[in-house]
């Protein structure tokens, strides 16, 4: 009974009710997002100090940035945060995940251990680890104690903050093991079958079937982590603000302290494209780079 | 041979002659299988255990330090059972600062969004999975598109924005944004799981002459409510703890945050550190409490987050 005029009322009916639902997230890009993205490209290149009005200067913010040297520092910094702590982590989950992969009793019960620190994060978990590493009472020192190894001024010194940081960062793990376990027992058993009868030993059959098998997880992991490490702001603002001597000077804390505090919106903004572009192309990378490395099941490959 | 009950490591279908492992026990084929079984177990566990300290320990070392006495705490060495234990030390750390006030302030912004993102993020997932209309693909690459944006590109612009129209100092800046879209993630995540019910139900009940929003309503939200308790419960955690954006907005005592609090009493009573630790505690306990109540939700939406992601 569906003539062609009934069949169109009910698809603008149709579309027309779509608008609607989709109104909110409309408004919202439109307003939150495209706006402001193309605001902000317009700020990064006026001198904008927030209390007198913006003045076109330019590219001067990005050529300012080229000869900052806490800016360097802050890229430095946020970089090597980034290569240590990325693979570190992604490294340690996959292990964590490998062991318990295996059919032993209280699974669900180290499962809840190793996830709960990735629960809690912000300013409450910050002050904790304040606490921990404090050079004299806190609890770092106190374990390397336990195995007779001399104390360290973990966030008290400029030689280790960071690295500090980045152990920090390590208790949260159970985050990516979680997904990596959830991986992994996706992973189908007749392939590990499969290849012990072919006299694959455990090595070969880790590096053959629940690498490539995992693959998809370890680089959506690796992706998240990428964007995340970039963006680092809590804890280096309330454990350390930066020092000593601007050794955990993340990027994103430098970039809060020129639009917040110095009141230089125009810097700030240029700042924040670089970051966008340091992203944009890190992820364009590991997505170049995953036609190598990362199996798609359903892909056929020659 | 699907029978087989093993799946770890410690494959014992390995002939013995490539066992390269315990040559001591070489006289039977069952006893090398069982005593490397065994071994790998005993390793496994060993190496778990030690990890789980590590993971418990800072636990441990913020609960004895919030219950001990003013004196104990830069004991050394350090007592890990507070003697005696000071339970008083919740009451008296969450009195020195407004912490009910910043506890009201928190739950009137998380509620505010949970409620936003639930409600816009599951429209336009149901829109994107289920109904047709001109530009909806190029409308959902566009959003997708926005996860890899920084939020500090457009923190600026939006700043400057929510000042011009007088809303600095307020609760609006940190809640609008759930309620135009609920973020771009969560759509996604809602997408996938629209797309998973089946379309005969829809059709039915079109038949019987319910438009989009009643299916969206009495059909299709009953039956995503384990993808809507995903998102709610991270959507909670990501908003309680959020601490940038409230640092930029909020400026007068009144309308802090527990986070802000938090990092405020850091500055003020920076030697007190029982309370610091205790209000801490008490400041992460709605978290660790969600998390032990809805595990399972915990579990499957990681999982979805990271297959489908």
């Amino acid at each position: 009974m569906s003539n062609p005029r009934t069949t169109s009322r009910m698809a603008r009916r149709e579309a027309l009710d779509a608008y609607l639902f989709v109104a909110p997230l409309l408004v919202g890009l439109i307003v939150f997002t495209v706006g402001p993205v193309l605001a902000s490209l317009a700020i990064s290149f006026c001198r904008y100090e927030i209390f007198t009005p913006p003045e076109f200067i330019g590219g001067r913010n990005y050529a300012e940035l080229f000869h900052d040297p806490l800016f360097w520092q802050s890229l430095k910094v946020t970089a090597i945060y980034s290569l240590v702590a990325v693979p570190l982590g992604l490294t340690l989950g996959l292990a964590v995940a490998l062991l318990m992969n295996q059919r032993i009793r209280g699974i669900a019960l180290f499962r809840t251990i190793y996830y709960l620190p990735a629960v809690v994060s912000g300013v409450a978990v910050a002050l904790l680890w304040v606490w921990i590493f404090d050079p004299s009472y806190g609890l770092a020192n106190v374990v390397l104690r336990w195995f007779g190894l001399p104390s360290c001024e973990w966030l008290a010194s400029p030689r280790t903050a960071l690295f500090s940081l980045i152990l920090m960062s390590l208790w949260g793990v159970g985050g990516g093991m979680v997904i990596y376990l959830a991986g992994l027992q996706s992973v189908p058993q007749h392939l590990h079958e499969a290849a012990s009868l072919d006299g694959a030993n455990l090595w070969q059959r880790f590096r053959h079937v629940t690498l490539p098998m995992l693959s998809p997880v370890i680089f959506y992991n690796l992706i998240m982590g990428i964007i995340g490490s970039f963006q680092v702001f809590t804890q280096a603002f309330v454990m350390t603000n930066g020092g000593p001597v601007n050794s955990t000077l993340f990027y994103v804390l430098y970039l809060f302290r020129q639009a917040f505090n110095y009141y230089r919106m125009g810097y700030a903004s240029a700042m924040a494209w670089v970051l966008f572009a340091v992203i944009l192309a890190l992820t364009l990378l590991v997505f170049k780079s995953s036609a190598l490395w990362v199996y798609y099941e359903g892909e056929r490959r020659r | 041979m699907g029978e087989r009950a093993n799946g770890g490591m410690g494959d014992p279908d390995r002939p013995l002659a490539q066992s390269p492992t315990l040559p001591f026990v070489r006289d039977e084929a069952m006893n090398t299988r069982r005593t490397t079984e065994y071994l790998t177990k005993g390793t496994t566990y060993a190496v778990l255990l030690a990890g789980s300290v590590g993971m418990l320990l800072p636990f441990l070392w913020m609960v004895s330090t919030a219950l001990k006495a003013e004196d104990k705490v830069m004991a050394y060495p350090p007592q890990w059972m507070p003697n005696p234990v000071v339970w008083r030390n919740f009451i008296e750390g969450w009195r020195s600062l407004p912490f009910t006030l910043y506890l009201r302030n928190t739950c009137i912004i998380t509620g505010t969004v949970i409620v936003g993102v639930l409600l816009t993020a599951s429209m336009a997932g149901y829109a994107f999975s289920r109904l047709r209309f001109p530009g909806r693909d190029i409308l959902f690459i566009v959003t997708l598109a926005t996860m890899m944006l920084p939020a500090q590109v457009t923190m600026i612009p939006v700043y400057l924005m929510f000042r011009d129209v007088g809303w600095l100092n307020t609760f609006k800046p940190l809640t609008i944004g759930a309620w135009l879209g609920g973020g771009a993630f969560n759509i996604f995540l809602l997408r996938q799981f629209f797309m998973t019910i089946p379309l005969e139900l829809e059709d039915a009940a079109r038949i019987d002459g319910c438009g989009s929003f009643g299916i969206y309503r009495r059909i299709m939200l009953p039956l995503v409510k384990p993808c809507l308790a995903v998102v709610a419960i991270f959507t909670f955690i990501g908003t309680w703890n959020d601490f940038m954006g409230p640092l930029i907005y909020l400026t007068t005592p009144d309308k802090l945050t527990l986070a802000l609090g938090l990092q405020f009493f850091q500055g003020h009573y920076g030697v007190t550190l029982h309370y610091l630790m205790a209000v801490s505690l008490l400041v992460m306990s709605p978290c660790l409490l969600l998390f032990f109540l809805a595990q399972k939700y915990f579990i499957s939406g990681i999982a979805l987050t990271g297959i489908k992601g």
